[in-house]
């Protein structure tokens, strides 16, 4: 075999070209795998539905205030929390192609991030559907297309901090039922906040557990944006309720990383 | 079991023959690897010349994919140290990384992609620019035929072709070495030849030392410079093929007998001719310097004994008889598809 005067030999890629590899075949699979994102279409635009129908006018009773722009957050916490490529690192770690990657010279941490890097493609992806049915239904923007634009922002930051969980517990048990399972942890987060029924309408040990559920801050930074125009008091809450639970998962998900890999050379 | 301790004075001189630091691919100095107390691999001092096929023979669970995995940095020593193209897989990983390749026991492979996606992502993984990613890519696909199928998801493919990708994947970035375990194993008799062909091909045509596992007697027979016999985690003999079944005599005069009579095998030890003797089931194995001589004698002994004598044959000795001889079991591969 020819291999010219000079043999190509392996070299140091850089931290952002790994990234962007590992973005990149995570993203050229879904297409492939549609039905690894079709529920996260499908479930907002059922839920919302559901619940606009149920509830709008028992919220238009309680407060005069558009239940159609309320909800919209809710949809956009059921399209994107939990949506990682936890699933498929699971699939490389059981088949070996992990090891594969690993035996490369690519940094450990882009192994994880260029999976999170392509989570966040997904995610504002998934905003869009969300949005559509919203402008649809006639809701509007206090804040603007600016508003529109930081409403995807927090969206999407929100679906990355979350997605921490599953990818320590793909990396931690190398197992897809406890991967799927992550998504109970989203059920008592979003249920037990404002989600669905406004704040000044909850009472007793619901309302106590809502005000100190971190969930209610993110959901009230992003529903500001469609109905109260810029807070930045309020905005500034849900970024810090989303570093919160990003510190947590994220730290969960570095130490299952380096604990998968402690035994390497 | 034979305590293979015995043996460990054959390594002297062998085991390291005294190349020089840049004429070496690989040293291992008293490399263990512990799994709680179980020693998986246990010891072993290993030297590896720059071009050279090196098999590393032994049973299922001998330590072979253990010892391969710390040479490629998947798995830290829990002592002893290994160096790997001037390299300490510990201190210096990814100065390792970047001049070896391997192929793992299963082919570690993403269904999902096709045989180019694949090949490119490694390609770019090991830094590698995108003109330089199409170079090796015809070049890859000019010494491991996959064919059209390269634009197929990898799902497709067939066990053989899975192999045939996975090698391919591994030489993407030039490797000065390439590691493969049990490269055969599950492959049926033409996909065994064709890829035995490939390493053949590598090793002659770049100069790549080749470093591989196997548990297929053949395999070690056919492809390796020299072989390394482990069981139970040590290296209990270590040589070219021809020196390794040299070291147990000549020939070997193979009966298949039935009946019972547990005093034939001394009967059987007390002939000029017969150096060695070992049962298994129905039959007997007699190491001898001479086949031809010893066939008739064995024959005589044998119709004085309460034994009826189905087949006697003669043949040279092989792998499993060194290894038979070393530890007192036989190399069973764990697939009989071959």
């Amino acid at each position: 075999m020819m291999v010219g005067s000079e043999p190509i030999r392996a070299r140091e890629s850089g931290f952002l070209r790994d990234v962007r590899s590992v973005a990149g075949r995570a993203l050229r699979q879904i297409p492939r795998e549609p039905a690894s994102v079709l529920p996260a279409v499908v479930v907002p635009a059922f839920f919302y539905t559901v619940n606009l129908g149920a509830l709008e006018n028992l919220a238009r009773g309680t407060g005069g205030f558009s239940y159609k722009a309320f909800l919209i957050p809710m949809a956009i916490a059921f399209a994107v929390t939990g949506m990682s490529r936890a699933p498929t690192l699971v699939t490389d770690i059981q088949g070996g192609y992990f090891d594969r990657l690993c035996m490369t010279p690519i940094r450990r941490t882009a192994l994880l991030l260029g999976l999170m890097a392509a989570d966040v493609v997904v995610i504002v992806a998934l905003c869009l559907p969300v949005l559509a049915i919203g402008f649809a239904v006639g809701v509007h923007f206090a804040t603007g297309a600016p508003g529109v634009l930081v409403f995807i922002g927090f969206s999407a930051l929100w679906g990355l901090v979350f997605t921490g969980l599953p990818y320590a517990v793909a990396l931690k048990t190398g197992s897809p039922a406890a991967v799927s399972a992550t998504f109970v942890v989203f059920f008592p987060l979003f249920f037990l906040s404002d989600a669905v029924v406004p704040k000044q309408a909850l009472t007793g040990w619901f309302a106590a557990i809502a005000t100190y559920n971190p969930v209610t801050y993110v959901l009230a930074a992003l529903r500001s944006l469609i109905t109260s125009g810029w807070r930045v008091g309020t905005l500034a809450e849900g970024l810090a309720a989303m570093a919160g639970i990003g510190f947590v998962s994220m730290s969960l998900a570095l130490m299952a990383l380096r604990g998968r890999i402690k035994h390497a050379a | 079991m034979t305590d293979v301790k015995q043996y460990e004075h054959r390594l002297d001189g062998r085991s390291s023959p005294g190349f020089s630091p840049a004429q070496t691919a690989i040293v291992t100095t008293g490399l263990v690897r512990r799994f709680g107390s179980v020693a998986a691999v246990d010891g072993i001092d290993l030297t590896v010349p720059r071009g050279e096929i090196y098999g590393f023979l032994g049973p299922n669970g001998a330590g072979k994919s253990t010892l391969l995995r710390m040479l490629c940095t998947l798995l830290r020593p829990s002592e002893g140290r290994a160096v790997v193209a001037g390299h300490d897989v510990v201190d210096e990983p990814q100065e390792v990384r970047f001049r070896i390749g391997a192929a793992l026991q299963a082919a570690a492979l993403d269904d999902r992609q096709s045989g180019r996606e694949l090949l490119t992502l490694q390609g770019r993984l090991y830094g590698l620019r995108t003109s330089e990613i199409r170079t090796r890519l015809a070049e890859v696909l000019d010494l491991v035929d996959i064919g059209l199928a390269i634009d197929r998801r990898i799902g497709t493919y067939s066990g053989g072709m899975k192999r045939r990708l996975d090698l391919a994947a591994s030489l993407m970035h030039n490797p000065e070495i390439l590691f493969l375990d049990e490269p055969t194993t599950g492959l049926d008799p033409t996909s065994r030849q064709s890829v035995w062909s490939e390493v053949r091909r590598l090793n002659s045509a770049l100069g790549m030392t080749i470093f591989l596992t196997t548990q297929y007697l053949e395999e070690a027979d056919e492809l390796a410079d020299r072989v390394g016999i482990i069981s139970e985690g040590r290296l209990v003999a270590e040589g070219s093929p021809d020196a390794l079944k040299r070291s147990i005599g000549q020939d070997v005069v193979v009966v298949e007998a039935e009946g019972d009579d547990p005093s034939a095998p001394d009967t059987l030890r007390q002939l000029d001719a017969v150096d060695e003797v070992s049962t298994d089931g129905r039959t007997i194995t007699i190491g001898t310097s001479d086949g031809s001589s010893a066939i008739n004698a064995v024959a005589i002994a044998l119709s004085r004994t309460k034994l009826v004598v189905k087949s006697i044959t003669v043949r040279t000795p092989t792998l499993d008889d060194v290894f038979r001889e070393l530890t007192g079991s036989h190399i069973e591969p764990s697939e009989t598809n071959r």
